[in-house]
């Protein structure tokens, strides 16, 4: 083996010169950043490696949790107990809310039996703690302290006690890691409650969310509350995203609006896991259509 | 007056399981969840400098790649990046190592920064081109902290090696 930018004498040449091998590594791992990014090829590679690289990320991750456990290792007796007074108090007040919707929420299956319409789906929940932040700068990710084992599948909506969080995008047997909704690839169905225009919000970085392609003469101002709306078949309809912060409608066609998310997105420590208990219906099967043949093959079986 | 190797003392030959169990634990240093945390140097990257350098026959472009792929997976980033990032690194390592050897660690230091900031343009050029976020222009701080790290890893790395000096003032070197 030659080193680079050293040619070796012919007697001593072994394999190829090195230039040759930086292009063709270059070129392998140019293609995989294709085939992960556009086309999302490599998710079981990547499990594999992640089989091997677990007990050594296991290991480095020692110190992060030190740090976050010495934190409230060294809380006072006092502020622990006026956390606990403050919890006990918003427990009995989500009580009164909880008693109420499970009420309500028999009226509601009543009604829509009563309107033959289909019921709500059931909805499971896993609570979770998130453990930190994923190393790449160039997406917004925090890593959950729950994985596959304990039920958590990719796709799921992450809420804290305020709205949703992200989405889980991938799992891992003990750990998930969840793309939060201010990332830039990340896209959340939302809905307007208050007069039920939908669109969809994308993260815009910075901690801010757009919601994209609404009409510059949409019913849309600032303060509106936004929810998911369901359609995704993915998240769970009606739960809080985000508020309104800015609309502009002199730019083009479309204006330009920019939504605070609900939940403290970059910062928040327990969240709830929660996806739907069984997946949307089935599309309905498609009507038969005529066997399609092609002339070539057709005029193959005549012969 | 004569050049001379002056940044090597007579060395004893290096340990092939030292390399790659400085390269481990430096993948291992890399994995600890530092999150936003500003001007955090890449273990790895100095670690694999270092012995492209130093050891130009042992640790080239393919335990680059291999390594690049790990840090990818541990980091969650694009499958690929890390790797084409460290390839570079280790061809541009491999291919100033001639030359770096004869200076002073702090000079090698000077030598490295330019490959480290290459390679951290890189893996961001490949970023904003899948369309990610532009992270900041911190991000470019991690280099020049990497490079900072270079003459105390010298010494660290270079110490399984190191004999007593013996002084003998009749011999030539």
């Amino acid at each position: 083996m030659s080193v680079g930018g050293h040619q070796a004498p012919p007697i001593f040449r072994r394999g190829p010169a090195p230039l040759v091998r930086l292009f063709v590594y270059v070129a392998v791992a140019l293609a995989m950043l294709v085939m992960d990014l556009r086309f999302r090829y490599l998710e079981v590679f990547r499990q594999a490696m992640t089989v091997v690289t677990y007990p050594l990320q296991m290991a480095a991750s020692t110190p992060a949790d030190m740090v976050r456990n010495a934190s409230t290792y060294f809380a006072t007796l006092l502020q622990v107990q006026l956390e606990n007074r403050d919890l006990r108090r918003k427990q009995l007040e989500a009580a009164e809310h909880l008693l109420r919707s499970a009420h309500l929420e028999e009226e509601n299956a009543q009604l829509r039996g009563l309107l033959d319409m289909g019921q709500r789906l059931k909805v499971k929940s896993v609570a979770a703690e998130i453990l930190y932040n994923a190393r790449d700068p160039f997406s917004r990710k925090v890593i959950l302290d729950k994985g596959s084992q304990q039920g958590i599948e990719a796709g799921q909506a992450v809420l804290d006690a305020r709205g949703v969080v992200g989405q889980v995008t991938r799992v891992f047997p003990i750990q998930a890691e969840v793309t939060l909704l201010t990332d830039k690839n990340q896209a959340i169905p939302v809905m307007l409650p208050r007069n039920g225009l939908r669109g969809v919000a994308f993260g815009a970085g910075q901690g801010v969310l757009e919601l994209r392609f609404v009409e510059a003469n949409a019913d849309i101002k600032i303060g509106d509350a936004l929810v998911t709306s369901g359609l995704d078949g993915v998240f769970v309809p009606g739960l809080p995203v985000a508020t309104v912060t800015r609309v502009d409608r002199e730019v083009q066609a479309f204006a330009r609006i920019l939504c605070e998310p609900a939940a403290g997105v970059e910062r928040a420590g327990q969240v709830l896991v929660i996806g739907r208990e069984a997946p949307p219906p089935a599309l309905p099967p498609e009507p038969p259509s005529e066997p399609a043949k092609s002339p070539r093959r057709k005029a193959a079986a005549s012969e | 007056m004569q050049p001379t190797h002056r940044s090597s003392r007579i060395l004893l030959p290096v340990k092939r399981w030292f390399v790659y169990f400085s390269l481990l634990i430096a993948l291992g240093l890399d994995y600890i969840p530092t999150g936003r945390l500003i001007g955090i140097p890449d273990p790895v990257a100095l670690v694999l400098a270092f012995w492209c350098i130093r050891e130009p026959l042992h640790v080239g472009m393919g335990v680059a790649f291999l390594l690049g792929l790990l840090v990818d997976v541990g980091h969650g980033a694009a499958l690929g990046q890390h790797a084409l990032g460290y390839v570079v690194l280790a061809y541009l390592s491999e291919a100033v190592s001639r030359r770096v050897l004869w200076f002073q660690p702090f000079e090698q230091a000077l030598h490295i920064l330019p490959i480290f900031l290459i390679t951290q343009i890189l893996m961001t050029g490949i970023r904003l081109l899948a369309g990610a976020e532009f992270p900041g222009w911190w991000i470019f701080l991690g280099p020049f902290v990497s490079a900072a790290l270079w003459v105390p890893l010298h010494f660290v790395l270079l110490f399984p090696q190191f004999q007593p000096v013996e002084r003998d003032d009749n011999r030539p070197i």
